[in-house]
């Protein structure tokens, strides 16, 4: 029998998975085992699929993700902190036509940008709105961010986050349920919280990214909005894995998954 | 021909903003220039033109849907007072470091903060010298008049776009809520897609295939690339200061002394003339149309054909008078005289400040 050279194996009918076109070559700079690898690939494969790369407008946001326009190969703006639901509505109002998404994390989202987007959600703008939220400001080195948990320790709770001082008066704050406040919006058609930490959990991801572009696409109001559970193994301060594990543990408890809001109406659960 | 009518300052720019096709209009009411966004949601542009307007849940907001709209190719707008742009410094920073074209109108009202809602010119600073972060200009032109309002709107906009930055329009509360007649142009209309994509090739208006994406960003971590990236910047601001200066000169020619003066104080400035002339007294005026970039030279010609001093006359406890002062070099006097917090000088008092301060008894 002879020899089979890699060459015999790297054959068209041989392949099984290749990155998204939609990915460009730039080396991604987030932390191995960051969840947001796995978002940028799911977001640009359900673009490809949907074949509106060629009109399609990402505004990208400021933390970890803020060069997100490096690795999507589609238009896009990079916005102030916070400031993306603006302005993918900028965008949006005066291109109905193309499909706007932002992709935004935790502190841009739900602590200097909250004002925007619930506004954003509150109008109803078609567009699709991408949240990961992994409980703590990754670019800035681990600051304590409005999702992250009750005692999880960060660097500006290095004790822990204490909503309340033992007297009762007021400290860190609470966990800011930002998925569920959204989902009450008349605005919002599509509201999941989905993860990443598991080949099943990317699964449902992707099919609820693939439903919140494909609902803009065919209609003509009503955020659609993604939330991603996922880690920061670097800032939490453990393994890949552990961090995973972690997630399921503390995470996903107070963050359950599923779908919260769908076609305008509240799921019932 | 165009349309003679008699209009509020803010109501002639809203007109302007219609006629001329603008794209988007965001904005967030402030007096004294709500009367903007009013007239435009009654006149329902999108009707007559296709034009967007949309009240933001803030003066941030507003800016930074500008800014993307801006990015995506099309003509957007703003318009605010003076507390309200301090909110819009955040967004014009981004606008000007990612090179997005836009036009935003100040209504200027009293300082410093909340201040008062009556007239002002002390934004001069916050306009002309940043407001935002970073090494950047904007191109500030100052209507003194209605028409001016209205004429200033197409002009921001071509030169915004001619040079891709933001073009501010720093009127004040008596321009904005005064009337007067006003020539308004034909209706223009709005840029098609296909002559966004052609006319502008940096617009995000969803990458071609084959060909690469675009990104409208302010950052750039390599240091190299982003000193590069200001040099540019401050090339093309150079450009701007040799091409685009605009200023009017009134009984100059055989002045001993200028009142520099824009805007409402401009107005006021002109009746001051007319009462030194009357008097004997060799006046004249020098109204900057652009305060950035500065008619800098203008005051040097006229310091060359003998102008002996100038008195900036402004709204505000002295800001122009500033670059007044750089253009002099210390080869004229120059001093500031101006009523604040509301008041608005006379034409009276104006005269007997030159007079006392840069004649001399």
């Amino acid at each position: 029998m002879a020899e089979i050279t890699l060459q015999d194996i790297i054959q068209p009918e041989n392949l099984v998975y290749e990155k998204s076109k939609l990915l460009t070559e730039k080396p991604f700079h987030y932390c191995p085992g960051c969840g947001h690898g796995t978002v940028h690939r799911i977001i640009a494969e359900v673009l490809e699929e949907l074949g509106v790369d060629d009109r399609t407008i990402g505004v990208s946001p400021v933390g970890c993700a803020v060069m997100a326009y490096d690795y999507f190969d589609v238009d896009f703006v990079e916005a102030a902190h916070g400031r993306a639901p603006a302005c993918a509505t900028g965008i949006k109002r005066v291109w109905p036509d193309k499909v706007v998404f932002s992709y935004q994390g935790d502190g841009d989202l739900a602590a200097i940008g909250t004002c925007e987007t619930i506004h954003t959600c509150n109008r109803g703008e078609n567009i699709t709105m991408i949240f990961v939220n992994n409980g703590i400001y990754g670019m800035t080195g681990g600051q304590m961010a409005p999702t992250t948990l009750v005692g999880m320790k960060t660097a500006t709770t290095p004790y822990g986050r204490m909503p309340q001082w033992p007297d009762g008066t007021p400290n860190n704050g609470f966990p800011l349920q930002i998925t569920q406040l959204l989902a009450q919006l008349p605005g919002t058609r599509y509201v999941t919280r989905q993860a990443v930490f598991s080949p099943a959990a990317v699964r449902n991801a992707k099919k609820a990214i693939k439903k919140a572009f494909q609902n803009q696409i065919e209609n003509k109001n009503g955020v659609n909005f993604v939330e991603i559970v996922s880690n920061c193994n670097s800032n939490w301060k453990m393994s890949a894995v552990d961090a995973n594990k972690w997630l399921q543990d503390n995470m996903l408890p107070v963050y359950p998954l599923g779908d919260l809001k769908d076609n305008f109406e509240l799921i019932k659960k | 021909m165009g349309e003679l009518k008699l209009m509020k300052g803010n109501e002639a720019l809203a007109e302007a903003a219609i006629r001329c096709g603008a794209d988007a209009y965001f904005g967030y009411p402030i007096t004294p220039q709500s009367e903007v966004i009013e007239y435009l949601s009654e006149q329902n542009p999108y009707e007559r033109t296709g034009m967007v307007v949309l009240q933001a849940e803030s003066e941030l907001a507003a800016i930074n849907m500008v800014y993307a709209a801006g990015a995506a190719g099309k003509h957007v707008m703003t318009s605010s007072s003076s507390p309200g742009v301090c909110l819009k410094q955040e967004g014009l920073a981004y606008i000007a470091g990612a090179e997005v074209p836009c036009v935003f109108a100040d209504v200027v009202r009293g300082g410093p903060g909340l201040g008062t809602i009556q007239p002002s010119q002390a934004d001069y600073f916050q306009n002309t010298k940043g407001g935002g972060n970073g090494d950047y200009r904007n191109i500030v032109l100052a209507p003194a008049s209605v028409q001016e309002m209205a004429d200033f709107v197409p002009l921001g906009f071509d030169l915004a776009f001619k040079y891709r930055m933001a073009v501010c329009i720093l009127s004040d509360g008596a321009i904005g809520q005064m009337m007067e007649k006003v020539v308004l142009p034909e209706q223009k209309a709005r840029l098609t897609e296909e002559e966004i994509k052609a006319k502008y090739p940096w617009a995000l208006t969803g990458r071609k295939r084959g060909t690469q994406h675009r990104v409208i960003t302010s950052l750039d971590l390599d240091s190299a690339r982003m000193e590069e990236h200001n040099r540019a910047l401050q090339r093309k601001y150079d450009e701007v200061t040799k091409n685009e200066v605009r200023y009017e000169m009134i009984d100059c020619d055989d002045a001993d002394y200028v009142f520099v003066a824009y805007g409402s104080s401009a107005r006021i400035a002109q009746k001051s003339v007319q009462l030194g002339r009357a008097e004997g007294l060799k006046v004249g005026l020098l109204r900057p149309i652009t305060l950035w970039p500065y008619p800098t030279k203008a005051i040097q010609s006229l310091i060359d054909k003998g102008v002996k001093g100038f008195l900036s006359v402004e709204l505000s406890c002295g800001q122009m008078i500033e670059d007044v002062l750089l253009a002099c070099n210390g080869r004229a006097k120059a001093e500031h005289f101006g009523r604040v917090g509301g008041i608005i000088h006379t034409p009276e008092e104006v005269l007997e400040a030159m007079k006392k301060q840069i004649i001399g008894e």
